[in-house]
């Protein structure tokens, strides 16, 4: 299973002009929903049109709307991949900036601006509902879009030169090339992203549908708006129904959804590494089986295959084909760019400045080493307790068969459903917040230290474990000589995502309640959900920006180096 | 009007690290007629590729023209159809969906698609593998789709990349057999054909005109009509008359003034042939020993040794470079110190080795000078890298370091540490 790090690793500088233009360009885009929205906020009142209950009978309908939510969201994801990851990978020019913007953009802790993105879109929206829905839905696109976009985009760029050549010697039209050559090459490492993103949002999805602003609730009927009623009135039962829901909805969507595609998708694999059974999947076989469906599939296939032979026009002869301006599009482009770049420092200046102090921002720098500081403390943690135990699993490949799908299974899982337990368990032993509360941070996002890891050890070649065997280097000589390095480039891919992962969750996790008891940490998450509660949008801007600024400069100067360092020296093969 | 093809004054560059630019292709004069099959035969870098892929419209060139029935080739022309090395076959698609490729770019209906990829199918001998997956299928038979999928489209000129270099002998001799087969019968939906190879049989055995390039830049050097009846015989005199004259040709030194009997002038910006120090001593081994006894027709010993012509000159260069051997009319023949550095043990040949290296690579010498020069012996690999840069692509650059790092290493000339990517005067203790 390849691997893709979520970091835009192609850029050998640090820091370049199109970073600051793309910070620049994401800023000017918070400030402006921001402002949009705290202008927005007044008229609105509450809108709980049909109360929630907590009638487990009520969930399959919750189960289904939130599923629903979540499938919207993943058709725009795919959307935006298909166009944005495309035009990046396409075009020079564009490139230069879309690839910094995309970084910048997955630094964003959205979950801490799904308040803001509430309001706006409600005021959008000509129902408020709607609004609401609009804004669930985007909050959910945000935690699925930007990973899928830079799988995309990593794999347009290693799409093989001759089948490129290939398709430009029998002269496939653009439309036929994307669907027969781009799409297909990078499907397989898709859908691991799509698995991915999906498991990653339901962490999301749990918090975008039960919203306070101020003194604003949003409740969507929703297994999210379930869990967070549940919570608000300690009713324990009603938190079991809602884990089981999910347990059941994403056996669901495994069955249904992923495994079909995995092993549909398996056919596009470029390379066949050797001894790897094709995966299966039961409703795949009877889809791909039925008589019915395929008569039913056929007129359609028919059509997409006519979309295809539409013959590009021809220029005429002789008369050579106008070239495309690289220099003046970039140019003009530059400009653009350049220009949106200052409308959004302007901006940004002119906000930040009428609701901040300076004592604001150095208020928020020292939050963000306090959560800097968890989230080393809960890496190292992660790490030192799934290293060994992934070398373990990924070297026994019975091991791997039931554990794989078992750490997928528990990436899934939306962690802040354990939260309620982990509360009363603090409430109830007196402990101290700032401590234990962290490590709800990391536990949605260490399985990705596993998976990793796993994947990296199953990887180590025979030829190297039987060589090792035959010298007997066994004990902690095995492992720093053998296991460790091999599993390198992998776990730092793993831990990007986590670390990643764990400042977003942060928000969610430094602050938690059950019923009337309210817990907080001393944190930039805790910092960002308070200002939230109390509706500053200045201030949820700062925590955000602050925040960004954190994962941007981490991912720079500490994992991009140091993920080029494992793949120079490790990488086998 | 007989000429399919017209190529005239065609240039190409590269843009190079420091603003400049590199030659790649330059002055190439090349026509092809109505049943010609021609070949472009060169060594590794002499842009044979490239001028393919200009011919194809993959590439744009910097100066020159491509003139297609009469018409410039800006981009892909309808008509012009490529069989590739690595045979480029879609994975996703099975045998006759690949076929059909072509034909649905095309835009005509899906009745006339069907039945012209299954009559291609049929003429190159994929009968009953319509609904295979490439990956199921053998080398050969990949490449017979490739081929298929080229004559689907019935093009005028079909270009050829290579396009046996990835199969192993005997497949890639069935192949060549039944392509020349149709071909000669007339059953081949074209009109001329152009094969790039770096193996001079095949060029040979195959084509009506050879073109041979020269490297760095590439220029045509020598062309050679093949007037030799289909099918040709490579025991038949002639055709090894032909070979051993191209052989002459391709190893003949560049036209500049040089000192005699050593080889080409090397300097310190010369790409140097990525040549192990172990190579060059098994060579050098197996010409001292009978049946060469210090002497070897070039074509013999590639025959003898199972190398491709591609394969041997980059060792016999780096022989010549060093002065252990000397090549001449297509004989390469061991120099005195040749013979002495074969009778020697392994730490003295290493002595010899260093002394040859730091006399005639002037690079090494260079990189040995500087380290020398340094109060701490020691100076990055970027400061040389940065110097080849100026002379030459990135990769040749690259792969220029890698052969003097592997020499330096051998002679124990200097030291490289990959992971710091220091070059020293000191070898761990």
């Amino acid at each position: 299973m390849r691997v893709i790090v979520p970091i835009s690793v192609g850029w050998t500088r640090l820091f370049s002009r199109w970073d600051l233009l793309a910070t620049l360009l994401v800023l000017g885009l918070l400030v402006f929903l921001a402002e949009a929205s705290r202008h927005l906020f007044e008229p609105l009142t509450s809108l709980q049109q049909q109360p929630l209950s907590l009638d487990p009978r009520n969930l399959p309908e919750y189960a289904a709307r939130t599923t629903l939510r979540m499938l919207i969201a993943m058709v725009l994801s795919l959307i935006f991949t298909f166009t944005y990851a495309t035009l990046a990978a396409k075009n020079k020019t564009a490139e230069r900036i879309l690839v910094p913007l995309l970084d910048i953009l997955q630094s964003v802790p959205i979950l801490g601006f799904i308040s803001v993105t509430v309001v706006f879109f409600m005021a959008l929206a000509p129902g408020r509902v709607l609004g609401a829905e609009f804004a669930a839905i985007f909050a959910i696109f945000t935690s699925q879009a930007w990973n899928m976009a830079f799988s995309f985009y990593q794999s347009l760029r290693t799409v093989p030169t001759e089948l490129e050549e290939a398709s430009r010697n029998f002269r496939l039209s653009p439309w036929m090339n994307f669907w027969r050559l781009d799409v297909p090459f990078a499907m397989p490492q898709l859908i691991w992203n799509m698995m991915m993103s999906m498991s990653g949002s339901w962490f999301f999805v749990v918090a975008s549908e039960a919203i306070s602003v101020g003194n604003t609730t949003v409740t969507l009927p929703g297994v999210g708006s379930y869990i967070a009623l549940a919570i608000e009135r300690q009713d324990m039962h009603a938190v079991y129904w809602a884990i089981a829901t999910m347990l059941i909805v994403i056996l669901i969507y495994d069955q249904v959804l992923f495994r079909p595609l995995v092993a549909w998708a398996d056919r596009f694999r470029f390379e066949q590494e050797a001894g790897m059974l094709p995966p299966r999947s039961w409703v795949f076989d009877v889809l791909r089986q039925s008589r019915v469906i395929e008569r039913m599939t056929q007129p359609f296939g028919t059509l997409w295959r006519r979309t295809m032979r539409s013959r590009p026009k021809q220029p005429a002869p002789a008369e050579r084909p106008p070239r495309f301006d690289h220099a003046r599009f970039a140019f003009q482009l530059g400009i653009v760019i350049t220009a949106l770049a200052a409308i959004a420092l302007w901006q940004s200046v002119q906000f930040l400045i009428t609701g901040i102090t300076l004592s604001d921002v150095a208020l928020t720098l020292l939050l963000g080493l306090a959560t800097l500081a968890r989230v080393v403390v809960l890496i190292a943690v992660a790490s030192v307790i799934w290293v060994p135990i992934g070398v373990w699993i990924g070297t026994r490949p019975n091991a791997a068969v039931i554990a794989q799908p078992v750490a997928q299974f528990l990436a899934a899982f939306p962690a802040n459903l354990l939260f309620p337990i982990a509360v009363s368990g603090i409430v109830a032993w007196k402990l101290n917040p700032d401590i234990w509360l962290s490590p709800l941070m990391i536990l949605g996002t260490q399985w990705y230290i596993l998976f990793n890891v796993i994947a990296g050890a199953a990887a180590i070649p025979t030829e190297l474990r039987a060589a090792g065997a035959n010298f007997h280097v066994r004990g902690w000589l095995w492992w720093r000589r053998i296991a460790l390095p091999a599993v390198m480039p992998y776990y730092v891919t793993g831990a990007i995502t986590a670390s990643g992962g764990s400042w977003n969750a942060s928000i969610v996790a430094e602050v938690a309640s059950w019923g009337n008891e309210h817990l907080q940490a001393a944190g930039l998450g805790a910092y960002i959900a308070q200002q939230t509660d109390a509706g500053d949008f200045h201030r949820i801007v700062l925590g955000i920006v602050v925040m960004s600024l954190f994962v941007v400069v981490i991912n720079r100067l500490f994992w991009r180096p140091l993920y080029f360092y494992a793949e120079r020296k490790f990488r086998l093969g | 009007m007989n000429a399919l093809l017209d190529i005239h004054e065609l240039r190409q560059t590269f843009p190079r690290a420091d603003g400049g630019e590199l030659l790649v292709l330059d002055g190439v004069e090349l026509t092809l007629n109505l049943g010609q099959i021609v070949g472009l035969l060169g060594r590794t870098g002499s842009g044979k590729s490239t001028l393919l892929r200009l011919i194809a419209g993959l590439a744009q060139p910097s100066g020159g023209t491509v003139t297609y029935l009469g018409e410039e080739v800006h981009a892909p022309a309808a008509g012009i159809a490529m069989v590739f090395q690595g045979f480029a076959l879609f994975p996703w698609l099975t045998v006759l969906e690949n076929v059909q490729l072509g034909l649905e770019a095309l835009g005509l209906p899906e009745a006339e698609i069907r039945k012209r990829a299954l009559a291609a199918i049929d003429l190159i001998g994929l009968d009953g593998y319509e609904s295979a997956f490439p990956r199921e299928l053998s080398g050969g038979m990949r490449q017979r789709v490739g081929f298929a999928r080229a004559l689907v489209v019935h093009p005028n000129i079909l270009l050829m990349d290579e396009p046996f270099s990835a199969l192993d002998v005997l497949t890639a001799e069935t192949l060549r057999t039944d392509f020349l087969e149709l071909w000669s019968d007339g059953k081949l939906p074209i009109k001329g054909v152009i094969l790039v190879t770096h193996n001079i049989e095949e060029a040979v055995l195959m084509c009506d005109r050879i073109l041979l390039f020269s490297s760095n830049p590439g220029r045509i050097i020598s062309e050679i009509a093949v007037d030799l009846k289909q099918p040709r015989n490579r025991l038949d005199p002639q055709f090894h008359d032909l070979v051993e004259r191209i052989y002459v040709a391709m190893t003949a030194r560049t036209p500049t003034p040089l000192q005699i009997g050593t080889g080409p002038a090397t300097t310190v910006n010369t790409v140097l042939p990525r040549v192990s120090a172990n190579l060059m001593s098994g060579l050098l081994e197996s010409l001292a020993a009978p049946p060469f006894n210090g002497r070897a027709d070039l074509p013999v010993l590639a025959d003898e040794l199972a190398l491709e012509a591609d394969e041997l000159f980059p060792v016999s260069d780096a022989l010549q470079m060093f002065r252990f051997a000397e090549i001449e009319g297509g004989d390469i023949k061991l120099t005195d110190i040749g013979k002495q550095f074969v009778e020697l043990g392994t730490d003295e040949r290493k002595k010899l080795f260093q002394r040859q290296l730091l006399s005639y690579v002037p690079l090494a010498a260079h990189i040995r000078h500087v380290l020398q020069e340094r109060a701490n012996h020691a100076a990055p690999k970027s400061r040389f890298f940065d110097e080849l840069e100026d002379y030459m692509s990135t990769d040749d650059a690259e792969l220029t370091l890698r052969a003097v790092i592997g020499w330096g290493r051998y002679a124990e000339s200097f030291a490289y540490d990959d992971d710091s990517g220091m070059f020293s005067l000191e070898n761990p203790t």
